[in-house]
């Protein structure tokens, strides 16, 4: 449990001095209670920090999220913010909980305790608590050994050997290769079987990927982990801290009323229906397009240098888990990626047999969540409706592969600079690549006038298309291993 | 891999011979496809696009289609396929959308005619129309099929199949107007050509994509498809729905297939991933190919059947850069070496046996099975097919009955079932099992455990000796237990008697520096013995129990229970003799002799090592109690490895669970997790399910314990509306209702529930139990008679 204590501070990136401010109505009626028993008080008010809490209530949801919720509630006995903030798309949260009790609960080749253990090290990898302080509640629960948690070193040499896959894999899938397989596969009394190496992969990328919803949407602590609450009584001041959080208060009335924002929707409106309409007339020659692709690439590679400077407040997880290699040689400026072309070497194609055949069902469950992820549409934006936001959705996952450098032969890379502002590829970039770095305002300068369900909609794309381009990566390296 | 043999066939007008042969490509292939008249054929793929002639011993390139310094992505092909009527026109699909026809005949270097750029997705498949010179079919991943006029400059209509992408197009050979797609979403659909507004029939074939399809050469309504749930199946277009004919399960997600020519059950098969091998089928024994070709070191992904009405030759290319031409009769035919015999175990000890018949018959002047068991004989055969090319095995089963009183496994049974295994000191277990074994007449096996107990029983702990035996034998029970040795002997066969008296020999040398007392207690020592006749088989039992001496004997072991205990007693006497100086000499001696004493009866009695061994350590913690548990290890590991090597895994298991620690890190992890399951199946097919839960859950390997975490599902339906209740176990989705309240306090019952069979009424545990204790009919009302037992 000591693990994260110093989440108080993670609250970080809007840190505000408690002091003064002034208590609301919930926050008094906690503190009346006062019998002297300590009630804890949740720091947050609402499952995230971006998104207001009046945005998502659990008892204003139609019948069929409400039935999701008494389902994930009856599996779990939880019911975790990261699932009430899906709650806006009941059709992918169905998707998510089913794999993800698949691969934590049902038959697998990873015993238990290895599974939550290997979710640990994943989101570790990210600094993400929360998911840590999750996944040590229900390692502990299992039946996990707690010194494990004392670091990697603390674990069976078999879970380290997977210290490196992680590392790579969390980081620079594309220097992956079947070298790395093969170590980890002849070990000799520590080795890992194929079969329990595609469960490992599959949650290692599913944890990754999850870590970067969770920052994305800026998952506040659950209640009962470190971080979580506070017993400090709450002051007195305009307002409530638990408002200023996750903008109750000021910030969501500030929101929206810029007029110079007001546009925004209807340009990029505009330019969908041009393209749409004179993708025929002009084509571009191939070079162009491969020049396009390349240049999509490199500056996908620098988008997020603006923010680089900003400090991480290290956090106790994962530092248990960093090594001496060091999270920022991993900062991606200036590095060249080699190409994966995605025609040879696909999800539907191959990463999907790879991985039903050693590991049943789960290439079943990932394809529906992809497709899900990848197909869901409301032919909404913002305010209008009907809109065909194929393109849109296109263009962020095709964005997301091209910065792992898996190109799609049949698209044409300018789409994205049309379709994609700075503001939003610093957003998807630093999703991706260091989540931990997102911040309210990265959250809040994107796309000002779309609605948080469509803001949480776009971190379920980025979500599975960064999971599905870190499996191609180990996939491949495994068909490799394996021919 | 080159077999240097020479096939030469008449095929009317055009005779094709040639050898298994390859050649590497450049870079890996995507696809192939070979011109009308078989003797050259185009190579595919990403970075490649080559035309190859085919001759006699060899490829030789032709012609290099990929011209220009910058290659551009139309070069860049998923498909690629040669006009059977033209034979200077090539189509391709290129991974950009395009699609591109070459024509061989163009005088320049660019031999591309025409480019198509309506798709706006990678194009998967094109497809020329068998007898049409200028259409050409093509179908993309964004779910269109376009028809081209290859004298237009774009599509003359689009075919839209309302999903996502389309896997595979393929004319039909025979209805000049029809074609058939496939598609990601696993159905496949039949179209008109003539009418581009809506499919004239669609069905679903697979679950998951379609990646092919293709029409029988020469019956107009058979389809083949290919899928990623790794079935070929085979349908007949023919009736009203189409209907499946045949259905072959492989072993790879099935990437292309291509019928035979001249051979209307066969088919060739290629697949997508983790298998290189090209199979080829007969569609009516779908369980083993009919012929592999195995040449390929990654993944085939292209095969073409060279001449379109010649069966012996197939091409196919790979992503590991060669091109193959493969000669059927150097195929491998896995049927040649299967094994068609068969195994198996009734669970009353039955066995049936399949093999060729040739086999048995061979075998008839055989003495039948040895304990009188009776042997049934049943021939199979199937009617011989002569369009069949698979050779024809006939098998006879016989069925071996062994007898009632051969079934060994009631011992088992009342071990597996009587053990205990935990939940007692140490000790007590020891003396459990022991018992156990006793009652069920093996010796051997109750003196291990009493053994065992001795061996690593901490002395501190041993305040609770053997409850009967203070009070009599005092503090003799060393001398007891030579002095037994002794009267044993007149009993023996003479083989025993020897070691015997070698063993007292021993024996006697400990005890004589030792105490006085022995003497003064040797007659009550005597008495005591005397009455309890055959003591010493205690310990001759160790060794000799499928003896034939013993059986006879069993009856009397009841009467030593009290042997057992024994040593037990030995420990108030420790401290005395611990002062003994000479004792370690005595061990090592003791070391020195026990081999000694065991070979000499290695001939007569088949003794092993280990057993003299065993003797002796009784002995040992009496002269030296400073040795520690361990010094046992290497003994009892050896005991445990015997003991498993004869079959009685169940003795292994049960001592390695009861030792725990004591004994674990000694035996690697490997033989116990091999112990465990083996002895976990027994119990399984005996059905001793508790029992061997109760082992999964007492062994420490990592590998068993999981066992208990798989399959640990439990399906209820809701007891209103009578449907699965899918995540909860307690309200029901669809009728929203709480399905299980307890009948006592009408509360949804959460945790465990009990429910009567006969009127399915029940609830909480401890309330059901509570009510029938009092009322033996159901709490619900209904008037049933309950019973909880």
């Amino acid at each position: 449990m000591r693990h994260a204590t110093a989440a108080t501070e993670t609250m970080g990136n809007n840190s505000i001095i408690v002091t003064d401010l002034k208590i609301c109505t919930s926050c008094e009626r906690l503190s009346k209670k006062d019998l002297g028993i300590r009630i804890p008080r949740p720091l947050g008010n609402g499952p995230s920090r971006f998104i207001p809490e009046k945005e998502i209530q659990v008892s204003k949801v139609d019948p069929r999220t409400q039935s999701i919720f008494e389902d994930a509630f009856a599996a779990l006995g939880r019911l975790d913010n990261i699932s009430l903030v899906m709650g806006f798309h009941p059709q992918y949260l169905e998707n998510f909980l089913k794999t993800q009790h698949y691969l934590l609960q049902m038959d697998g080749p990873l015993s238990l305790h290895y599974r939550h253990y290997i979710g640990i090290m994943a989101a570790a990898r990210h600094q993400c608590s929360y998911l840590v302080n999750l996944h040590v509640n229900d390692f502990v629960q299992v039946g996990g050994d707690p010194k494990w948690l004392n670091g990697l070193e603390g674990a069976p040499k078999k879970l380290q050997a997977l210290g490196e896959l992680n590392k790579i894999l969390a980081h620079r899938p594309w220097l992956l290769t079947k070298a790395h397989i093969e170590n980890l596969l002849k070990a000799e009394e520590h080795s890992w079987s194929l079969a329990e190496l595609i469960h490992a992969v599959v949650l290692l990328t599913h944890y990754h990927s999850l870590a970067s919803f969770t920052f994305g949407c800026g998952i506040t602590p659950e209640i009962h982990s470190d971080g979580g609450h506070t017993f400090r009584p709450p002051s007195l001041s305009q307002y409530c801290v638990c408002d200023i959080a996750n903008g109750n208060g000021v910030c969501s009335s500030l929101r929206m009323t810029s007029s110079e924002v007001s546009g925004e929707v209807e340009v990029l409106m505009e330019r969908m229906k041009q393209l749409q309409e004179c993708r025929d007339e002009e084509e571009a020659s191939q070079e162009e397009m491969a020049t396009r692709f390349e240049r999509e690439k490199t500056e996908s590679m620098l988008v997020a240098t603006a923010e680089d400077d900003e400090c991480v407040p290290s956090r106790d997880v994962s530092r248990h888990f960093e090594d001496p290699y060091g999270y920022k040689d991993f900062s991606r400026r200036g590095e060249h990626v080699p190409t994966f072309r995605v025609q040879d070497y696909s999800w539907e194609d191959h990463g999907y047999s790879l991985v039903n055949r050693l590991y049943p069902d789960v290439g079943q469950l990932l394809d529906d969540k992809f497709q899900m992820a990848y197909n869901l549409t409301y032919n909404t934006m913002a305010t209008h409706k009907d809109v065909d936001t194929s393109m849109l959705r296109r263009a962020i996952w095709n964005y997301i592969h091209c910065m792992f450098g898996i190109r799609y032969d049949d698209y044409d890379y300018g789409e994205i600079n049309q379709l994609l502002d700075r503001s939003f590829k610093v957003y998807i970039k630093t999703m991706v690549c260091s989540p931990e770095k997102t911040t309210k305002r990265m959250y809040e300068s994107f796309w000002r006038q779309f609605q948080h369900s469509e803001k949480v909609h776009v971190n379920l794309l980025l979500m599975e298309a960064r999971m599905q381009a870190e499996l191609l990566y180990a996939l491949r390296a495994i068909t490799r291993y394996m021919t | 891999m080159e077999k240097m043999s020479r096939v030469t066939t008449a095929l009317g007008s055009s005779s094709i011979s040639g050898r298994t042969m390859f050649c590497h490509l450049d870079a890996p292939a995507n696809a192939i496809s070979v011109c009308r008249d078989a003797t050259q054929v185009v190579v595919a793929g990403r970075n490649i696009f080559k035309i190859y002639a085919l001759e006699e011993e060899q490829f030789v390139e032709k012609l290099n289609l990929r011209v220009g310094r910058k290659p551009s992505l139309n070069f860049s092909c998923a498909d690629v396929m040669w006009h059977q009527m033209e034979e200077n026109l090539l189509a391709t699909a290129a991974t950009n959308g395009a699609v591109v026809t070459w024509n061989l005949g163009k005088p320049s270097r660019n031999k591309q005619e025409q480019l198509f750029t309506e798709h706006k997705r990678t194009v998967n498949k094109v497809c020329f129309h068998p007898t049409e010179v200028y259409m050409l079919l093509s179908g993309s991943q964004d779910g269109y099929m376009k028809c081209f006029d290859l004298r237009k400059k774009e599509s003359v209509s689009t075919f839209s199949g309302q999903s996502e992408s389309v896997r595979d197009v393929q004319f039909s050979m025979k209805d000049y107007f029809t074609f058939a797609a496939s598609f990601e979403n696993g159905n496949v659909q039949l179209w008109d050509i003539r009418r581009p507004d809506r499919y004239e029939r669609m069905f679903t074939a697979h679950t998951g994509p379609v990646f092919c399809c293709d029409w029988h050469p020469d019956d107009r309504g058979w389809l083949a498809t290919g899928g990623r749930d790794k079935m070929v199946k085979v349908w007949d277009m023919t009736t009203n729905r189409a209907k499946e004919i045949f259905c072959v399960q492989t072993i790879a997600s099935v990437a292309r297939v291509k019928w035979r020519p001249e051979r209307k059950w066969h088919l060739a098969t290629c697949s997508m991933m983790v298998d290189h091998n090209i199979y080829v089928w007969d569609v009516r024994r779908p369980f083993i190919p009919f012929a592999t070709f195995e040449e390929h070191k990654d993944v085939t992904t292209g095969i073409v059947w060279r001449h379109q009405h010649d069966p012996h030759f197939l091409l196919s290319g790979s992503k590991d850069s060669t091109l193959y031409q493969h000669m059927f009769k150097d195929a491998s035919r896995p049927v040649d070496r299967a094994n068609p015999e068969g195994l198996c175990f009734g669970l009353f000890g039955d066995l049936a046996f399949a093999a060729k018949e040739s086999l048995i018959s061979g075998d008839a002047s055989r003495k039948p099975y040895p304990g009188g068991d009776r042997r049934y004989p049943i021939f199979f055969f199937k009617k011989p097919n002569p369009t069949e090319q698979f050779a024809h095995v006939s098998s006879a089963l016989s069925v071996f009955e062994s007898s009632v009183e051969s079934r060994h496994m009631d011992w088992l049974v009342k071990t597996a079932r009587l053990y205990l295994l935990s939940g007692k000191p140490f000790a007590e277990l020891c003396d459990h099992n022991a018992k156990v074994a006793k009652e069920l007449n093996r010796p051997q096996v109750s003196t291990t455990w009493t053994m065992l107990r001795i061996m690593f029983s901490d002395p501190a702990n041993l305040s609770t000796p053997g409850p009967n035996h203070i009070g009599k034998l005092g503090t003799l029970p060393l001398m007891n237990s030579f002095s037994m040795k002794e009267m044993g002997t007149g009993l023996v066969a003479e083989g025993r008697l020897e070691r015997s008296k070698g063993e007292s020999r021993q024996d006697n040398l400990h005890l004589e520096p030792g105490n006085s007392l022995i003497n003064s207690n040797n007659d009550e020592n005597e008495e005591t013995e005397g009455s309890e006749g055959q003591a010493e088989y205690m310990f001759g039992d160790a060794e000799l129990d499928d003896d034939d001496l013993y059986s006879m004997e069993h009856e009397n072991h009841a009467a030593e229970e009290q042997e057992y205990t024994l040593p037990q007693e030995a420990f108030p006497l420790r401290h005395e003799i611990m002062d003994n100086p000479s004792a370690p000499e005595h061990l090592q001696q003791d070391k020195a002799d026990s081999p000694h004493a065991s070979g000499n009866e290695a001939e007569v009695m088949c003794l092993t090592p280990i057993e003299s061994f065993s003797l002796i350590s009784i002995s040992q913690p009496l002269f030296s109690p400073h040795l520690p548990a361990q010094f046992f290890c290497p003994v009892v590991r050896e005991m445990l490895i015997h003991y498993a090597e004869q079959g009685d895994v169940q003795m292994a298991v049960s001592v390695l669970i009861v030792l725990g620690d004591r004994i674990r890190k000694e035996i690697d992890d490997l033989t116990q997790e091999h112990w465990y399951t083996s002895y976990i199946d027994l119990l399984q097919r005996l059905e001793l399910w508790n029992v061997s839960n109760e082992v999964i859950k007492l062994s420490t390997c990592s590998a068993i314990t999981c066992l208990n975490q798989t399959s640990t599902t439990l399906h209820v339906n809701c007891s209103n509306c009578k449907r699965p209740m899918s995540n909860r176990g307690w309200i029901c989705d669809r009728c929203h209702q709480c399905a299980s309240v307890c009948a006592v306090c009408h509360h949804v019952v959460k945790g465990l529930f009990v429910w009567c069979q006969g009127c399915s009424h029940g609830g909480h545990l401890e309330h059901v139990m509570n009510w029938l204790k009092s009322s033996s009919h159901c709490p619900a009302g209904c008037g049933h008679l309950c019973e909880y037992t």
